[in-house]
This record gives structure tokens, C-alpha cells and sequence, in this order.
């Protein structure tokens, strides 16, 4: 079975075996160490870590475009957001009449609008099912909308790239704007519970971040199973030489929206886990910088590589997380550093480091994307 | 659903074993048919009444002086270019301006380019297996697997193109006649009623140049073949008719020996060395 | 009250202009005078007013305008002293009678005469009035201006009689319009011929209350004539939206050309090329510090300055980073997005994160009125002037010089350029170095448009990059023409959609356009371009 077969594969055992022994060495040091104790992991850093996974299920995303598609997406930032908002819906309606006004239907932002009554789009988001559903179908149906039309007509490399960045520009426009019923520049916080668990209890918070794991984890031997496949081979053709696949006869088109589409309700996702765990989502998760952002974390971690990805958006955020506290001047010049640097001196990235170290150990070819495949 | 209709397709079609079944109708004669072709590029024509028949299982030779139309025309065959008028027709039943690329790939008509594209971050194998004729559709492609026969074909193949030996490396590190040769094996793999080759030989060296000409003429009588060569000594091995281009329509036709003694194409030739001198 | 006006504006009438040079009156009568006006009584301060005006003291207009200010006080001593600035804590004043400077003064040792407000209404057409007779031509126009509508029965004659003295052909305009208007109101239907086709508010006015008037030809007439301004209202609104959207077109180009230039020739993506923008206005705002008191000047030479160190920021990005990334686009994207960081961090530390102002030149400030619906704001027509020089200097640049030809050979092919002896390196540099500083100019443009920040670029780049997609790679015109477009086209949106919306019913335009022409309105054609 195509699914399966990311078993087989050295990278792949050695990632999910380095996940699941995270996991499960953090949700020990929380549990079981005693706080006060050096070594306990305190909730704020659970909270930390689940965010940098849900972080890092974004940039598996992007890499999965990116890597092995070719496709620059400036735009992810608007799947993942999306997703964000799908999540933020269901927990706005969660909190019921404890709001502010103690409406038992409209959330707060609503009633100071003197808004009457729902608006239809909201409709459903009461229902954990459907909200949870909208995460993955939203920014889905938006990624197969884009796409249909970008590679119909065939807009690629740099062109796509300033499109979707001119996409995700213009959804922060319009959800800044109060008539959009997302709730504005503020947009949707204040969330009590999701599924019956208070929020803001640590047990939930431990909840959160194993499933951002487990969410991680499954993302990675899905996006894996894809590239492995003969599908995967494909992508990694037209990445190189798009009319040479269509010759081959090959829709191209259809390959790239299949792609795209996965990797946007990937985003969406990474924005669902991510929203419960910071506790607000509002539209400057729109923002270009943001979207190219992420873009770093793939390109310092290594493209084409998936864990590359990963590691990259732990370290850049890890990163930030220091700086910001030490030196918040200093973020932006280490940030626009990173960028400059990565892309003129560590083209290959993190990961192309390990491989090369690995390699010379080993003398043997690594792991290129899309290797023949023994079964 | 569809997955598992393919899956069921799967077991009852090896697409490979059947021999080259394409829906071509050849029965009154030309498998390729372009009437009064012009293209035109920023007012220049780069085509121009262009008028060329190929029958079935003939190899023909197109040669021409650079900017003659050559490449464009492949183009526009393989469906990259469309022309402003005239008709491309593939078979008696197959409107070629009606369809796309992939359609075009599809029907039976492979394309080697003349700067050889390979996929260079794939292996030779996988270069071979993506070219093979297949369900190419998008989920029959995400859980498509290789069985024993597609496998032996893809080791024929690799033999006969003598790539055997370098089957898992990355084709990016194939010479340039490395890569012309897998580009041939790739367009085999498809198994199609035309092939359309631009400058086989462009960088191999003389042993290289005789086993593709035996390649060609091989195939030819199965599959049509049409080749644009500037190498006249490797046109003259393999061409049993030959086609001049000039300024985007045919200047000539016939024999090698026919063509190279026409004063038209003498004075087209030696016109455009002398501007070169 | 109104009659010894009317005697006063009589006096006036014969005696010559001249005669306001004649040596003041008596200090002593002078000070009678504003005595009057400290009193509490306001029907008495109005006879006090009155009694100013008939004094033809050469002071009288000062008193006047001071007293409707606010600023003709009584300091504690008992002297009468007009504030000249009440913006701060003391206040710089000056001797009422003398006009002496007396420096300055605590506010708490001063007592305003206060006025109510039939007392300013009062103040304000008895102003207007007296100005009309100043030798001033801009006076005149103010006070002239200031009338419309403002007629009434006893300023009629005097108006009639002053139409035929006035040389300044736009006051005795204004003059016939405030008479019309009078005589409108009187209901006289002849004036209706008079207003229809005035543009201006107050005629509108009146019009708008003659079409109630029981007189039925009247309001008909006046029907029509309003009819009639409408539809010329309209015109003028449609030349206004016409004139921002060109002007917002313009800054677009100018925003956007240097990138056409840099990404048509090298497929380059600059994302700095926002902050090269920033340069330029921050150079701007450098030399109006360097030169202080001369922001003109400062202006000027901002121009050759801004394109200077724009080029030179460009030429040292090109070499640093870009020359590396060669034929990796998306790389170059990500390196030139890092440096755009870097560039505005450098401002927010080095200089400031706040906006810095730019100081708009006085030849540059105001504006142009075609006439009374519509004016043109000076700045933005010297940016559109601006942008259509910098474009044919641009134009020529391509079209007429070696460096131009170099750059269109590398555009098309090139390998091909590289082998016929071209540098493709120098070229490079130069092109950079060239788009960069169009950036610059377009940064000093901007300086007397926005505030000057440190986010200034990016709130262009993303609007650039739409510009150049939408024009057609590689291709000047093209540029031009999407700019000035989409500037048009944002502004006739505007007004039904509101700014945000017109922004974004604009960028899902250009992105399903993109779609239908992937290439742009002006695509390159031919082999080359399909690469």
C-alpha cells in the first residue's frame, strides 16, 4: 500500500521515533517531575512547544508545495489563518452566554455591532463535527478555487509567487474590516472551552500540545506517502522540467492542484491547533511577512526534505522566542540575516548539512527526493 | 470510487503488454497531416504555408538552415504552439489544433527536445518508469505500483540504450550523450505512433551516432518517425526521404540525393554560409 | 446702524484710494473708540463697531479682525494690545494704537473683549466690506468671496456701483454672483440667467430655495438652472476622480517602473526594492535638514541625491547578495526580502521608528482652481509631471543610449548577448543600479505625498509587483499604462466601495487577470519569451 510504505524508509522511522520520544519525555518532565524541581516542564512551555508544533505542521505543508512542487506559495499564511478562523468560530460559539453582553448566540463583537442575528457563514460552527470539518474544507475549497484557476493558465514560478502573496494581502484587508463578521483587527479571542475542556487548565494544554504531535506526526507519513509515490515522482518532474512532463502526458495542472490542495488543508490544520493554544486569532496571520516567514523556517531547515521543515520552524521560532525577550530590536536584522544567509551560503539547509555529514560517514548516496523505491 | 474503478482497471489492463493500440486512423494514408500552416511571431513568420505529409511507419529527415521553422513546427504538432491558420490533423480522425499537450502525449505522439530535458533529480529507472505508458490521471498515479512486466520493460529499455549500469543514479549526472539516449529510451517507454525527434546526435561521439541511427531505422516501419538533424552525414545514413525547410515552408523533397543537388537548396546553403563568413 | 455704513461706504466712494494714507487719527480719539467696545452690553459693543468703521482710522480693518479673532485684549495696565500668536503659554503681543512689538505677555495679565455671534457675523460682512476698497487685489477677492450670499437690500447699491469701478476681473465676478443671488431672493427671475452654470455652493443654495418660491416661472427656471449645474457637477466630479486617479496612477509608476526595469531585465525580484523607495524619501528628509529654511531648494537637490544613494543601496545589494543567487528567482525573492528587513530595522534604530515630516515646499503647496467645483492640489500635479519626465528620461535611456541596447540584448537572450561581446555583469550592475534609483526618485516624490517611515516601502511593494505583473514583464509602456489604470480605476471604485474594499476588489482583479493573460496587457511574444 502506497500509505504504508513511509515505514520502509530509514528517514522517516528515525523521525517518528524523535517525535514520539518528545512527546512523550515532555508530557513526563510536566507530569511526573514535581514543579519546582530544574528539570520540570511547566505549562507555559508545554504551551511553547505545542505551538512550534503546530508551527512545524505548517512549514511540512509549505515544503510539501515548495520541496517538491516547485510552487513559491507567498500565501500559506491565508490557508493556515483560515483554518485558524474555522477554529476560532467553533470556540467563539463554545462560549455561549458567558461573553461579555451574555448573548447565548451572537458573540460579542456582534452585539457591539448591533448585529440582529447570525450571520449564515456562521451557522454550524456550534457543532464541533462541522467546525472541525471546516478547518480542512475551507482553506481546501479556497486552495482548489486559486489553483484551478492559477495552473489552468499555466502562472507559475515567480508570477505565482507574487499572486498568492497579492491573495493573502488582500484577505488581511478584508478581514480587518468589521463588516466581514470575523470580528475585525480584533478578531475572535476571549475562548473558554473546546470539546467540554476548559482552555486555560494545563490538562488541556497537555492535550493540545500531543495532539499537535500526533497531528504532526500523521501529516509527515501522509505528505511522505505522497512523495514516495509515483505521484510524488511527478511532482518533482514538473518542479524540474514542467513541459518535458506534459509531453509525457502528464496533466500537469491537475498534479499541482492535487498537491496544493493537501498542502492548504495541511495549513489549515497547523492554524486549528494553533488557535486554542495561543488563545486569539486575528488577521495579521494574513500578513505577507508572515507567510514568508514561514517560507524561511522550510528553506533554513532544508527543502524537499519534509524533516528539514521541521526543524527549521523550531529553530527559527525557538529563535525568536530568545530574541524577542532578550533584544526585540535585534529580531528583524537576525531575521532578515537568516534569509540572506540561508539562501547565499545554506542553499540546501539544515537538513543539507546533516545529509552531507551523514554522507561522508556512510559514503553512500543520500536520500534524493524521489529514489527509486524497492518494495 | 474512482480509485477503485482504476484499481479494478489496473488488474485487467497491463497497458504496456498491449501492443501499440492507439485509436489513429491510418487506413487512407498519412499519420501526419499539416495543410497551410502559418505562425507568426511579433509579425515575423516564423511559419509560413507549411505543407508536409508523413505516412505511417516512414522515418523522415527534416533539415534546414537555422530559423527555417524547424523546432516551431514540432511545436506546434506537440500542441506548445498554435498556429494563426491551417490544419494540423493527426491520423484521418485527430484534429491536433483541438487539444492540449498532455492530449497530444497521450494519443501516441512523443517528443524528444533538442536540448535534452531529462528529470535530473530522478533516476534513470524512475525517468523510464514516468515515461511509461500508463493511467496517467492524478490518484491512479498516487497508487500506482510496479509490477513484473512493467519492470522487464524498463530493464529492456535500459539495455537497449545502455544505461543499465547507471539505473539508480540521479540523470543529472548522465554526459550529454547519456541524456540523449535516455531521452530516446523515455519517448520508447511511451510507445508511440510518432515520433518527433529534435537533434539526436547534437554531442555524441561517432559510435554513439551509429547505434542511435540503428535505433531509429530500427523503429521505423512499427512507428513513424520524423527527425530534424543538421548532421548531414547521419542524415545520409538513415534518411530515405528528406525535407527542406525555408523561411518556415518546404523548399524541397525527395531523396538525399535529390535534395542536395536541387539549386534551391544549394543556393539557400551556400547563401547562408556565405552571410555567416 | 446700517445706514451709517452706508454713509461711511458712501464717504469712501468719493474720496480716493489714496486717501487711506493719509497720517491716523488722533491717538486719542483712537483709544475713545475701543473704549467703547469694553463694555458688557453687546448691542452697545455693535454700535462701538459701527462707530470704528465711520472712523476711517487706516487701523480700523486690524481692530476689526483682531476683535473677531479673539485676540484684541486689554492688558492690565489699561492698554489695548492685539495677541499675535495665542498658541502657547505667554503670548507675543503688540500695541493696539502703535503696533509696537511689546513682547511677550502672561495670558493671565490680559483681558479678552468678547463678541457673540450676531456681533461676528456683524464683524465678518462689515470686514468683507471695507476690503473690498483695499488696493490689495487679493483682499478684494476674499472680500468678495466672503459676500456670496451674504447681500442684503443696503449692500446692493454700493455692490452695483463697485461692478463698474473693479478692474479684477474675478472679483467683479463674484461680485455679479453675490448681486444675482440678492436679487434671486428678491424673486427676480432675470437672475436665474445670471447663476445657471455657476458652480458655486452659494448659488446652489439659493437656487435650491427659489424652486420652492410661489412665483411658478421662478421655481421652474430655477429647476432647470439646477438641472443644468448638476449635470456639470458631475463632469467636474468625474475630472476630479480622473485627476486623483492619475496622480495616484503616477505614484504607482514611479513605484513600479524601477522594478519593471530590474525584473525585466535580470528576472529579478526585489522585494527591497520598497525600502530603496524609503531611501529616497529619508534623503529627502536628510537634505531638508542639512538645509534648513529651504525646503525648496533641499527638494531639488533631493532629486539627484535620492537617485544616488538609492542606486549605490542597490548596486552594494546587487553585488552582496544577488550576483550569487543567479537563475534562482525564488531565491533571489527570499535574499532581497531579508535585506528589506534589515534596511527597515536599520531606519527604525538609526533614525527612528516614528514618521518623520517632510516639509512641502511653498511653491508646491496649494492649489489650482479650474473653477469653483473643482481644484487641483499643486503637489500631486508636480507628481504626475514628475512621473512623466522621469518615464520619457527613462524612455530615452532605453530607446537612444548604448547601455539602453546592451539592456534590451541581455533582456531577450542572455546567452546570446553574452557571446556577442556583451558584459553581461556591467550590465547587471548598471540596470540595478538604474531601476534602484528610479526607486529613490520615487521615494522623494512620495516624501510630499505620505508620511515618511520607516513601513513606507512596504506599503508600495505588494502594489508595484501588481503594477509590473499586470503590465507585462519587460515592457516600459506597459507599466505605465497599468499604473495610471489601476490608480484610475481605484479612485472611480472609491467612492461606492470605500477605500479598503476598492483595494481589494482591485488585487482579485489583477489576480484573475493574471489568470486570463498570464503575461500581462503587453506580453513579450516569440521563442524567447517562452523559456
Amino acid at each position: 500500500m502506497w500509505l504504508t510504505q513511509p515505514f520502509n524508509e530509514r528517514s522517516t522511522q528515525l523521525f517518528i521515533g524523535v517525535l514520539l520520544a518528545a512527546m512523550t519525555l515532555v508530557t513526563l518532565l510536566h507530569v511526573v517531575v514535581p514543579a519546582g524541581h530544574p528539570l520540570h516542564v511547566n505549562a507555559y512551555t508545554v504551551n511553547l512547544f505545542g505551538k512550534y508544533l503546530s508551527y512545524a505542521l505548517l512549514a511540512v505543508a509549505v515544503d510539501l508545495v515548495w520541496g517538491y512542487l516547485g510552487i513559491l506559495s507567498l500565501g500559506h499564511g491565508a490557508f493556515f489563518a483560515i483554518g485558524g478562523y474555522a477554529m476560532g468560530m467553533y470556540l467563539m460559539r463554545q462560549i455561549g452566554d458567558r461573553g461579555t453582553y451574555g448573548d447565548p448566540v451572537l458573540p460579542d463583537f456582534m452585539v457591539f455591532l448591533s448585529w440582529e442575528s447570525l450571520p449564515w457563514y456562521w451557522l454550524g460552527f456550534d457543532m464541533a463535527w462541522f467546525g472541525f470539518l471546516m478547518v480542512l474544507l475551507a482553506p481546501g475549497a479556497l486552495a482548489l478555487v486559486f489553483g484551478f484557476l492559477a495552473f489552468r493558465s499555466r502562472v507559475t514560478g515567480v508570477y505565482l509567487s507574487i499572486i498568492t502573496q497579492a491573495l493573502t494581502f488582500a484577505l488581511m484587508l478584508a478581514f480587518y474590516r468589521n463588516e466581514m463578521g470575523f470580528g475585525g483587527s480584533d478578531g475572535l479571542t476571549d475562548f473558554r472551552d473546546i470539546l467540554g475542556f476548559n482552555l486555560r487548565s494545563n490538562e488541556t494544554r497537555l492535550g493540545l500540545f500531543l495532539a499537535s504531535g500526533v497531528a504532526l506526526g500523521a501529516s509527515y507519513l501522509l505528505c511522505r506517502a505522497i512523495v514516495g509515490s509515483k505521484l510524488g515522482r511527478v511532482c518533482v518532474a514538473t518542479r524540474d522540467a514542467e513541459a518535458r512532463t506534459r509531453f509525457l502526458g502528464y496533466r500537469v495542472e491537475r498534479f499541482q492542484l492535487f498537491v496544493f490542495v493537501v498542502s492548504a488543508m495541511l495549513a489549515g490544520l497547523a492554524g486549528a491547533l494553533y488557535v486554542p493554544q495561543v488563545g486569539i486569532i486575528n488577521p495579521s496571520e494574513f500578513s505577507p511577512l508572515f507567510s514568508i516567514e514561514i517560507v524561511l523556517w522550510v528553506a533554513l531547515g532544508g527543502r524537499a526534505t519534509l524533516y528539514g521543515a521541521v526543524i527549521g520552524a523550531i529553530l527559527v521560532n525557538y529563535a525568536k522566542t530568545v530574541f524577542t525577550g532578550v533584544m526585540p530590536d535585534a529580531w528583524l536584522f537576525a531575521l532578515g540575516g537568516m534569509f540572506v544567509l540561508v539562501t547565499v551560503f545554506l542553499p540546501k539547509g539544515v537538513a543539507g548539512l546533516l545529509a552531507y555529514r551523514f554522507k561522508r560517514r556512510r559514503d553512500e548516496s543520500d536520500a534524493a527526493p524521489g529514489q527509486e523505491v524497492t518494495p | 470510487m474512482s480509485l477503485i474503478q482504476s484499481l479494478a482497471q489496473r488488474d485487467r489492463v497491463f497497458d504496456f503488454m498491449v501492443p501499440a493500440e492507439s485509436p489513429v486512423d491510418v487506413r487512407h494514408g498519412p499519420i501526419l497531416y499539416m495543410e497551410d500552416v502559418t505562425v507568426t511571431f511579433d509579425g515575423f513568420k516564423a511559419i509560413n504555408d507549411l505543407n508536409l505529409t508523413v505516412d505511417d511507419g516512414e522515418l523522415r529527415c527534416i533539415i534546414g538552415p537555422n530559423g527555417a521553422g524547424k523546432t516551431t513546427m514540432m511545436d506546434i504538432i506537440t500542441g506548445k504552439t498554435r498556429p494563426d491558420q491551417g490544419k494540423v490533423w493527426f491520423g484521418a480522425r485527430h484534429n491536433l489544433l483541438t487539444m492540449n499537450e498532455p492530449e497530444i502525449a497521450t494519443l501516441g505522439i512523443g517528443r524528444k527536445f533538442q536540448k535534452p530535458t531529462v528529470f535530473e533529480a530522478l533516476s534513470v529507472f524512475e525517468n523510464l518508469e514516468l515515461a511509461m505508458t500508463a493511467d496517467k490521471r492524478v490518484l491512479p498515479t498516487l497508487i500506482a505500483r510496479l509490477d513484473g512486466p512493467a519492470r522487464e520493460w524498463i530493464d529492456e529499455v535500459l539495455e537497449m540504450t545502455g544505461l543499465a549500469e547507471l539505473r539508480r543514479r540521479p540523470a543529472g549526472i548522465l554526459s550529454h550523450g547519456q541524456k540523449q539516449w535516455l531521452e530516446i529510451g523515455m519517448l520508447l517507454m511511451q510507445r508511440p505512433r510518432l515520433l518527433l525527434v529534435d537533434e539526436p546526435v547534437a554531442g555524441m561521439t561517432e559510435q554513439e551516432m551509429e547505434r542511435t541511427a540503428e535505433l531509429l531505422t530500427g523503429l521505423a516501419g512499427k512507428q513513424s518517425v520524423v527527425v530534424v538533424e543538421h548532421d548531414m552525414g547521419f542524415v545520409r545514413s538513415i534518411a530515405r526521404k528528406v525535407t527542406v525547410l525555408h523561411q518556415g515552408s518546404v523548399l524541397a523533397e525527395g531523396s538525399m540525393d535529390q535534395v542536395q543537388s536541387d539549386p534551391r537548396v544549394i543556393e539557400v546553403y551556400l547563401g547562408e554560409s556565405e552571410e555567416a563568413a | 446702524m446700517r445706514s451709517l455704513l452706508l454713509l461711511w461706504l458712501l464717504v469712501l466712494l468719493v474720496v480716493p484710494l489714496t486717501a487711506h494714507a493719509q497720517p491716523s487719527a488722533d491717538d486719542e480719539a483712537a483709544i475713545e473708540l475701543l473704549e467703547a467696545l469694553d463694555v458688557d452690553s453687546f448691542p452697545a459693543k455693535g454700535e462701538a463697531i459701527d462707530a470704528i468703521v465711520a472712523s476711517d482710522d487706516e487701523r480700523a480693518r486690524g481692530w476689526l479682525q483682531a476683535l473677531l479673532d479673539g485676540r484684541l485684549q486689554r492688558a492690565d495696565d489699561g492698554r489695548f494690545v492685539i495677541v499675535l500668536d495665542n498658541s502657547g503659554r505667554d503670548w507675543p503681543v503688540e500695541d493696539a494704537l502703535s503696533g509696537e512689538d511689546l513682547g511677550e505677555m502672561s495670558r493671565r495679565d490680559l483681558d479678552r473683549i468678547g463678541i457673540n455671534n450676531a456681533l461676528r457675523n456683524q464683524l465678518r460682512s462689515v470686514i468683507a466690506v471695507v476690503d473690498l476698497y483695499s488696493p490689495n487685489v487679493d483682499q478684494r477677492r476674499t472680500s468678495a468671496e466672503r459676500l456670496l450670499g451674504e447681500v442684503d437690500e443696503d449692500l446692493a447699491g454700493p455692490i452695483e456701483a463697485l461692478i463698474e469701478e473693479e478692474e479684477d476681473a474675478r472679483v467683479r465676478q463674484r461680485l455679479t454672483l453675490a448681486l444675482a443671488i440678492h436679487r434671486l431672493e428678491q424673486g427676480d427671475i432675470q437672475a436665474v440667467e445670471h447663476l445657471d452654470g455657476s458652480l458655486h455652493s452659494s448659488a446652489r443654495i439659493a437656487l435650491n430655495r427659489a424652486t420652492s418660491s410661489d412665483d411658478e416661472a421662478l421655481a421652474q427656471a430655477a429647476t432647470a438652472a439646477l438641472a443644468n449645474i448638476e449635470q456639470n457637477l458631475r463632469l467636474n466630479r468625474a475630472a476630479e476622480t480622473l485627476y486623483f486617479g492619475l496622480s495616484m496612477g503616477s505614484v504607482l509608476v514611479l513605484a513600479a517602473i524601477g522594478l519593471a526595469i530590474t525584473f525585466g531585465v535580470m528576472g529579478v525580484i526585489n522585494m527591497a526594492h520598497g525600502e530603496l523607495i524609503m531611501l529616497g524619501a529619508y534623503t529627502t528628509w536628510m537634505m531638508q535638514q542639512l538645509l534648513p529654511g529651504q525646503p525648496g531648494l533641499a527638494l531639488i537637490l533631493a532629486i539627484p541625491a535620492g537617485f544616488m544613494v538609492a542606486a549605490l543601496a542597490g548596486i552594494a545589494i546587487e553585488r552582496s547578495v544577488i550576483q550569487f543567487l543567479k537563475g534562482r528567482p525564488l531565491e533571489t525573492l527570499l535574499a532581497t526580502f531579508g535585506v528589506s528587513l534589515i534596511l527597515q530595522q536599520l531606519v527604525r534604530t538609526g533614525i527612528s521608528p516614528l514618521n518623520r515630516t517632510v516639509v512641502t515646499p511653498e511653491w508646491m503647496s496649494g492649489s489650482v482652481a479650474i473653477n469653483d467645483a473643482l481644484s487641483l492640489t499643486l503637489n500631486r500635479m508636480y507628481v504626475l509631471g514628475f512621473a512623466l519626465v522621469v518615464f520619457a528620461a527613462l524612455m530615452l535611456v532605453m530607446r537612444r543610449t548604448r547601455l539602453g541596447l546592451e539592456v534590451r540584448a541581455v533582456t531577450q537572450n542572455r546567452a546570446m548577448a553574452r557571446s556577442m561581446g556583451i558584459r553581461a555583469t556591467r550590465v547587471d550592475i548598471l540596470t540595478f543600479g538604474l531601476g534602484s534609483g528610479v526607486a529613490g526618485l520615487a521615494g522623494v516624490a512620495l516624501s510630499q505625498l505620505t508620511n515618511v517611515g520607516p513601513n513606507l516601502g512596504q506599503n508600495y511593494i505588494i502594489d508595484s509587483f501588481m503594477v509590473v505583473v499586470f503590465g507585462g514583464v519587460g515592457n516600459l509602456w506597459g507599466t505605465l499604462v497599468a499604473g495610471l489604470s489601476l490608480g484610475v480605476i481605484n479612485q472611480v471604485l472609491e467612492p461606492w466601495a470605500g477605500a479598503v474594499l476598492a483595494k481589494i476588489i482591485v488585487l482579485v482583479f489583477i489576480i484573475l487577470f493574471i489568470q486570463k493573460r498570464p503575461r500581462g496587457l503587453f506580453p513579450q511574444k516569440g521563442r524567447a519569451a517562452e523559456g
